[in-house]
């Protein structure tokens, strides 16, 4: 009876610790977006997080999206071509990748890359007395550290999909009259005239969300995290996995009220 | 009698079931330096991040210049604890910017300087805690540590606050280094006219910084009186403390 009541406890206390958690990371959810829209602003640590986010993972997201692309038209064809439908390629390389595959994989990328570095730098400030010291100077933390974080997350994430899908149609292309003899022009035709203009906005507005998520998750962990380069470590792993969990489920979430019809 | 800078009245802070602050009495009059000794773990950076405000406590009142910050409104908290400049133990220096920009920060975040002048005033006060003017634009991990102990006595005197906390200020120093950074942190509070508040294991440090003295155990204040008495007196627990003597009143954990 004992043992029976004892696994019961666990289940609760780790049912608890769950629920505070996600009350936690709510909260601190909340706080950030206040701190985004209450004075003062902080451009200059928008336009380095930006730097962080964006630029410094370019090159990541840009070969992901590249030989994602070349990888889709091969195996594409290998399936298509069973069907005679080898023509139907262009359209699904290009809605695959502005739709799915190039929001998704640009923010598990950026969520490895950015997500674990922001988590990391928060972390060490924290286990450092710098946050606390940022106080000391009349410098509310959430909006100097997390807010500028949260805004860059959301434009520079948007931007770099753009470019993660141009790429990534790009690869398609080159596969496609390189490798497997399409015609060119016939190909970009069958790209553009299928796809519209939601397929890319629906893309753009998951990129934005993503980058609100890992900005979320870099920040929320490294803000909390304590216990010296031990903690710090624990707080990046955990940034980058929630991060990435989340993106995957809120990818699932999105997809159902952005594409349904 | 007039009000005391900082009244801290039973002040009480629970970690879990950890008891730190256990009813903590402090008075320190306008103008002086009160240095709090005690164990590691005893609470000492509990009780001053409890007044910085970045540790709320369970119950008790904090007071500055009479007003308890912790009932006061959030404005006018923060209105005094602005008046607080703070030393931390291992500096906190922020290391994403350069050593001009540390020492300016405070002001360029209280709007009291432009920013085109921030760097040739950061470099006057760096000139008080004894640093050229080629530290400027280094990065704090390009500094010894006795350098960047300065260069945080620099940032925290920056605003001249009227109040200057110092955690474990000689911690990790030479003993002649500790020396330069007492002499540093004395004057700076001499020449603002501040209040302060010290906690440190540096016994020797402690005397020449202080001018009061209290001791910390247990959660609560044990003891306090004049900063010269700290190595003379006979209280026992303050007697074990400050020379070191394993045996005594105060039992370690591993002794338990």
């Amino acid at each position: 009876m004992n043992a029976v009541l004892n696994v019961i406890a666990h289940i609760g206390a780790a049912v608890l610790n769950a629920l505070g958690l996600v009350g936690e990371l709510a909260i601190f959810a909340g706080t950030g977006i206040y701190a985004i829209i209450r004075p003062p602003y902080y451009p200059r640590m928008i336009g380095r997080a930006m730097m962080e986010i964006g630029y410094f993972s370019l090159p990541v997201v840009s070969l992901t999206a590249l030989f994602t692309g070349m990888v889709l038209a091969l195996q594409s064809y290998t399936g298509f071509s069973r069907f005679n439908a080898e023509s139907a390629i262009a359209s699904v390389v290009v809605l695959s990748v502005t739709r799915e595959l190039g929001p998704v994989l640009a923010g598990l990328m950026v969520s490895g890359r950015a997500g674990a570095a922001m988590a990391a730098e928060l972390g060490t400030m924290r286990v450092t007395d710098q946050i606390d010291a940022l106080s000391t100077l009349s410098t509310e933390p959430m909006q100097y550290l997390v807010a500028p974080r949260l805004i860059a997350g959301v434009i520079a994430m948007p931007l770099l999909v753009g470019i993660a899908d141009i790429l990534g149609v790009m690869g398609g292309f080159l596969v496609a009259w390189l490798k497997l003899g399409f015609n060119p022009h016939t190909y970009l035709l069958n790209s553009f005239t299928n796809l519209r203009t939601d397929d890319v906005v629906s893309g753009l507005i998951k990129a934005a969300v993503f980058g609100f998520i890992i900005a979320l998750m870099g920040c929320f962990n490294g803000y909390r995290s304590k216990g010296g380069a031990q903690g710090v470590g624990a707080a990046t792993t955990s940034a980058v996995v929630s991060a990435s969990i989340l993106i995957l489920a809120v990818d699932y979430i999105l997809t159902q009220l952005l594409f349904t019809k | 009698m007039s009000t005391p800078k900082i009244r801290v009245r039973n002040l009480k802070k629970y970690f879990g079931t950890k008891k730190v602050l256990d009813g903590v009495d402090l008075d320190v009059a306008q103008g002086t330096g009160l240095v709090v000794i005690g164990g590691s773990g005893s609470g000492k950076s509990v009780l001053i991040k409890s007044i910085l405000g970045l540790v709320t406590p369970d119950s008790g009142t904090i007071e500055i210049d009479g007003v308890d910050v912790l009932k006061a409104p959030r404005a006018q908290a923060r209105a005094l604890r602005a008046q607080i400049g703070m030393l931390f133990q291992n500096g906190a220096l922020f290391d994403s910017l350069p050593v001009w920009e540390n020492v300016a920060f405070g002001l360029l975040a209280e709007k009291k300087i432009a920013r085109r002048f921030a760097r040739a005033k950061a470099i006057e006060i760096l000139a008080q805690v004894g640093l050229a003017d080629n530290v400027a634009d280094l990065s704090p991990s390009e500094l010894s540590g006795g350098m960047q102990k300065r260069v945080a006595l620099a940032r925290a005197i920056a605003s001249e606050p009227a109040i200057m906390f110092f955690d474990e200020p000689t911690t990790g120093l030479d003993p002649i280094m500790g020396a330069v950074i007492d002499e540093l942190i004395v004057n700076c509070v001499k020449r603002l006219g501040s209040t302060s508040i010290a906690i440190t294991h540096d016994m020797a440090s402690a005397v020449r910084i202080g001018d009061t003295a209290a001791m910390l155990y247990d959660g609560k204040i044990t003891w306090t009186g004049p900063a010269a008495e700290l190595l003379t007196t006979t209280n026992p627990l303050v007697n074990q403390f400050t020379h070191g003597h394993s045996e005594g009143p105060i039992k370690m954990a591993l002794r338990r």
